[in-house]
């Protein structure tokens, strides 16, 4: 692995070294490392490209690192993760894509990762994406998420992409059984000529299941960013979306809430606020000695942390 | 020591022409001055001219013989001038610890933070990791962006009402915070206050009312005028005619 991927690598995964516990990384559409432990096993898949993940049941404490990156041009990379994660256990999963493209031709990656979370399972699953390369070649991701969490499970989602990445398209389905609950956290930035698009459905299924869906999204420039958020209340459950963002420049926002309550017993609330910064955190900001835009600076930097 | 010569600022809109503050000519070089007055009187403008987030429409600033007329904000927080806003402003994600470090111009240390949150009432540990939004009390927050001004320990630190918006026994216990840094040796403190116990211990007290100084003066001399006046300072005069706060 040459110094761009390890960057790509740190900035991704914060991976210095090869990580403990289970991984697996792919490098260029190609497996370049991969560990199973006792109780995590990675096999590749033989139908298409990808992996499986099987964690044993009652697994507690354990990580899996199941990091990619791109370094070359022209390079489209499609990849289906499943996740089998078995009852009861408590582990942490931390995937990401970095890409660089220095070329003129366009670089994609799309993973498709899918969770089976069995009951009474926790899982933390933190997912970053980045690029970057002065080349022309256009930077794409578009990842897939799909979580079945069955009873009593709980998982939850931490996305961000803060820089580089030029198109994307973030689609997540999610259903939830009783007892169960999921969180999601997406944090955005797109600068230049960006464009994203999040796309949430969660269907909350199960007696007493909930769902916590929250988007901070900062577009500059004249970047696009497009926010859809459904949550489906089809039982007696608690279902809140918030997407909060901040439009400076010439960019554009554009937030769908979506609530349906399906059930009478179903609590569903959606928050959606845009806006440029204000006038008023700049100016304390700067009676504190900053200037206006190292001011802009950690305004951003707050709420996307 | 702070000079103002002359200010005045005014708004125009359309045909109508309103003056906030006519001719102001002040000097600040003591420790601890009060400006005081009715609402709608100009105090607060005069405050937002000299750290420089209103531009006077006449007039010079000067800061230890510097014209600072023409500085920003940031050029003046330089300069050594500090501001706590009467409505402090909340910040998502900007956690105390990040604020106090901003102030501070470095990362500051959770020991030298929870010394500062103490001086105002708070204890470090259940608010430092805190974020400085809307899950914070007014008088919680109040006691933080005094904590940002105490911290920059600047040469002349501006406070625009802080009994504002915070509940009687709070703010009991913000006076004793005005006290102790009233002991201190340091810069000088303006404060706009309408507290008898603030104005107290202020070694000069200005009455600004129609945008003009009406009178400057000793708490022993201005005071007693502040408790007879008729008509120029209706609401100051029922707040301490009724007593205040112990």
């Amino acid at each position: 692995m040459n110094s761009i991927e390890q960057k790509l690598l740190a900035e991704i995964a914060d991976l210095h070294e090869v990580p403990e516990g289970a991984y697996n990384i792919r490098q260029n559409g190609e497996a370049a490392g991969r560990r199973s432990t006792a109780n995590i096993e990675i096999i590749p898949k033989t139908d298409k490209p990808g992996i499986d993940i099987r964690i044993k049941p009652n697994t507690r404490n354990e990580s899996v690192h199941i990091p990619v990156v791109l370094s070359e041009t022209g390079l489209t990379d499609l990849v289906y993760n499943d996740f089998f994660i078995g009852e009861n256990c408590d582990v942490t999963i931390v995937a990401g894509c970095g890409i660089h493209n220095c070329g003129d031709q366009r670089s994609e990656h799309s993973g498709i990762h899918a969770f089976y979370v069995g009951k009474n399972a926790r899982v933390r699953y933190v997912e970053k994406h980045y690029a970057e390369g002065d080349g022309n070649g256009e930077r794409v991701m578009n990842p897939t998420t799909v979580v079945e969490l069955e009873e009593g499970a709980s998982m939850e989602l931490e996305t961000t992409q803060i820089k580089g990445v030029d198109s994307t398209k973030r689609v997540t389905r999610a259903t939830v059984a009783a007892g169960a609950s999921l969180v999601i956290r997406e944090k955005l930035m797109t600068h230049g000529n960006q464009f994203a698009e999040t796309d949430f459905t969660v269907d909350l299924n199960g007696e007493d299941s909930s769902a916590n869906v929250i988007s901070r999204a900062v577009a500059k420039g004249n970047s696009k960013q497009d926010f859809l958020s459904r949550v489906n209340g089809n039982n007696r459950c608690a279902g809140h979306t918030e997407c909060d963002a901040i439009i400076m420049d010439n960019a554009c926002v554009r937030a769908i809430p979506e609530i349906t309550a399906n059930h009478l017993d179903a609590s569903l609330i959606h928050e959606a606020a845009i806006g440029k910064i204000a006038g008023e955190q700049l100016i304390k900001l700067m009676t504190l000695g900053l200037t206006e835009q190292e001011a802009e600076e950690q305004i951003v930097n707050g709420f996307l942390k | 020591m702070l000079e103002l010569k002359n200010i005045s600022f005014r708004v125009e809109d359309a045909d109508i022409r309103k003056d906030i503050l006519q001719h102001i000519d002040l000097t600040i070089e003591e420790r601890f001055v009060a400006i005081t007055g009715p609402n709608g009187g100009g105090k607060s403008t005069l405050a937002k001219v000299i750290a420089g987030i209103i531009k006077p429409s006449e007039g010079r600033i000067l800061l230890d013989g510097e014209d600072i007329t023409d500085l920003s904000i940031t050029e003046r927080a330089h300069r050594g001038i500090s501001f706590a806003f009467q409505q402090p402003v909340r910040f998502k994600g900007i956690t105390v610890h990040d604020l106090l470090s901003l102030a501070g111009g470095k990362n500051m240390s959770v020991s030298e933070a929870c010394a500062y949150l103490s001086e105002v009432g708070l204890c470090a540990k259940d608010y430092i990791n805190r974020e400085v939004n809307a899950s914070l009390s007014g008088g919680e927050l109040k006691r933080i962006e005094i904590a940002t001004v105490m911290v920059r320990g600047t040469r002349l630190s501006v406070f625009d009402e802080p009994e504002a918006g915070i509940d009687l026994w709070s703010f009991n216990n913000l006076i004793q915070v005005f006290e102790n840094m009233h002991k201190k040796e340091g810069g000088s403190i303006l404060i706009i206050s309408h507290q008898e116990r603030i104005l107290n211990i202020a070694d000069k007290i200005v009455v600004v009312a129609g945008g003009r100084i009406t009178d400057v003066g000793t708490p022993d001399t201005i005071l007693p005028t502040l408790l007879n006046a008729s008509g120029t300072c209706s609401a100051l005069t029922d707040k301490l005619a009724g007593g205040a706060v112990k």
